[in-house]
């Protein structure tokens, strides 16, 4: 009733506006709407647009813009099938989503429920977790590499393996690398996923606890039937940052070993064809376009859930 | 409302009462966590502050002195941090002031005008800042060696390896997301206010500048924190866009001193620390600013 009101409202007023804009009005707002679409369109919509049709050509990269060859689905047909690291990245991907989703997600929803109930100190718990957020994920390289150094690592000297025979080497080893790595990833995208939970939980009605509460349902029950639900926008917005930062990882295995030896993943293997040795830009483009599919499902489901009440 | 108020009470009484011992049970979970979360950093920050010779007659998980600042002023010095600081001085900002320019004004007038493409404006914008950076990193490579520059803006006279051409893909990327921070926050100013300007003759300019953009101000205070951080901490574009390793801002030139001046760990640990000082800062001065801008993001208007 009141979305129709307020639709009414609006188509009223557009008339009435669309009537009143001047002609300098007019050339204002197109400044101010079309320079900023400049950048946008030019910058990331048209380079989009061409990573699609590059990915159908081969090309050398350095010959003129005629010397681009059409060749049909070649490179993806190579991608899937001869790419020795593409399996391997696309699997660290999926891994990086599923561990991010499932721990780091989890856990954040975790503290963000205990944080929000009045204890004392809440300030003070919710900065501590915070603090990697603000760092950039090549510091948090760094400083996870001081954390998993073989033989002056932290983690080692605690736990006792610093020898030659019992040594672990956290980041050499490409078994258990993307474990170690996914663990600072999970030390940053906690804290993240706390502070949007938190939002989410001041917006959860007192009264619907506090009746849960006199009800005498246990506490697990009424986070799940009243709390849980009621947090359904935020949820959608932690799926799609969580589901984004899984396909942008990229700096961390960078700063740590440039993405090889058991850190490939598939941003790494379309930078490695630009500034690597080997400079081929339609196997390049095939693999950015693989990551635009799947990038698109998360991209649509925030899409549509933020503007589905404005189309009308 | 009311419930809230009554509801502070109970929980009190409740917790003064027999529910103290879960408290306590809480209490020590939360500080297990909270040490474990921060036992990283502190350990970064301590192998910084011991001189290489105490860490190589001791080992680095050991206790005793001397500490003191020579790692940093070696990092400083050798690896001349100054100048990589001033690097990303000279990208972050004036990327941030455009940034946050260009997003309110698309903001204005995707809320406070009215015309017919307002929700598939706000769509563009939104959705390219969501895309990964790899999907539209080679066609941008090749249209950065391309586009050319006069030689006062980019010694090479292209927007590749140009202070220019990485402020213009910062810009492009993150308009969407305060595009989209700003449209919400706008959407909360009653539009009569601009109305009533109109109806006094005030043209869309004065109406923007005068009206609308001084009463975001927590917004855009909200914005500049995060994309403050979020630019600094930049990585991929500036390894990519930027060839010369003195044009590097210090998030990205990290890598390449590791390699080269960072020989040990001690150093290595003081370099990362003086990288992450200005966020850090934005940490300890303006996390509420922060945590606002992304939840901001987070919630609708």
């Amino acid at each position: 009733m009141a979305t129709e009101i307020a639709a009414a409202g609006r188509v009223a007023r557009a008339k009435q506006r669309a009537t009143r804009l001047t002609a300098r009005d007019r050339v204002a707002v197109g400044f101010m709407v079309g320079i900023p679409l400049v950048f946008v369109v030019g910058l990331v919509w048209l380079p989009t647009l061409a990573s699609v049709y590059l990915s159908f050509t081969s090309w050398d990269g350095i010959g003129g813009l005629d010397t681009i060859n059409w060749v049909g689905t070649t490179n993806y047909d190579q991608i899937f099938s001869i790419y020795p690291p593409f399996w391997p990245a696309l699997r660290h991907n999926l891994i990086w989503l599923a561990f991010l989703a499932v721990l780091p997600t989890t856990f954040g929803l975790l503290l963000a429920y205990l944080l929000d109930k009045n204890i004392r100190g809440t300030r003070a718990y919710q900065s501590v977790f915070f603090l990697p957020v603000v760092l950039s994920l090549a510091v948090v390289g760094f400083i996870w590499q001081l954390v998993y150094a073989p033989e002056q690592g932290l983690i080692n000297n605690v736990l006792g393996t610093t020898e030659q025979g019992n040594l672990i080497d956290w980041l050499g080893n490409p078994k258990i690398n993307l474990w170690a790595v996914l663990v600072a990833a999970a030390w940053r995208h906690a804290g993240y996923i706390m502070i949007l939970y938190l939002a989410g939980l001041k917006s959860v009605d007192p009264a619907l606890r506090e009746a849960a509460a006199i009800d005498g349902a246990s506490e697990w029950y009424a986070f799940r039937t009243v709390v849980f639900p009621a947090l359904r926008p935020i949820n959608i917005v932690v799926l799609v940052v969580t589901v984004i930062e899984a396909l942008r990882a990229f700096d961390i295995v960078y700063i740590i070993n440039r993405g090889r030896n058991g850190l490939e993943l598939l941003s790494v293997l379309v930078t490695d064809n630009i500034i690597g040795e080997a400079s081929r830009v339609g196997y390049g483009s095939a693999l950015a376009v693989i990551l635009l599919v799947i990038a698109l499902v998360p991209i649509i489901t925030f899409i549509a859930h933020e503007f589905r009440e404005q189309w009308s | 409302m009311t419930s809230d108020v009554a509801s502070l009470p109970i929980a009190e009484a409740a917790e003064r009462r027999g529910l103290r011992w879960p408290r306590i049970r809480l209490h020590m979970f939360l500080i297990l966590c909270a040490v474990l979360w921060l036992a990283p950093v502190v350990w970064t920050l301590y192998t910084s502050l011991r001189p290489y010779s105490a860490t190589a007659e001791h080992g680095y998980v050991s206790i005793g002195g001397p500490f003191n600042f020579e790692n940093y002023s070696k990092a400083w010095q050798q690896a001349d941090m100054l100048h990589f600081f001033l690097n990303s001085l000279l990208i972050t900002v004036p990327a941030l002031v455009i940034t946050l320019f260009f997003a309110s004004c698309v903001a204005f007038v995707v809320t406070k005008l009215s015309w017919r493409f307002n929700v598939v404006l706000l769509i563009v914008f939104v959705a390219a800042n969501l895309l990964p950076q790899q999907v539209i990193l080679t066609p941008l490579y090749r249209m950065y060696l391309e586009i050319p520059l006069p030689t006062w803006l980019s010694e090479n006279g292209k927007m590749y390896d140009s202070f220019v051409g990485l402020i213009a893909i910062h810009v492009a990327f993150q308009v969407g997301f305060c595009t989209f921070v700003l449209s919400n926050y706008m959407k909360t100013i009653p539009s009569t206010l601009n109305d009533a300007a109109r109806v006094d003759g005030a043209g869309v300019a004065r109406q923007f500048f005068g009206i609308i953009l001084p009463l975001c101000r927590p917004a855009l205070a909200a914005l500049a924190t995060l994309e403050f951080t979020w630019i600094y901490n930049d990585f991929l574009w500036a390894v990519v866009l930027i060839q010369s390793g003195d044009k590097r801002p210090i998030t990205s030139a990290l890598a390449q001193l590791q390699g080269q001046f960072f020989t040990d760990y001690n150093l290595l640990a003081a370099g990362a620390m003086l990288a992450a000082l200005p966020t850090l800062i934005v940490f300890a001065l303006l996390q509420r600013h922060f945590i606002s801008g992304l939840t901001l993001g987070a919630s609708k208007g």
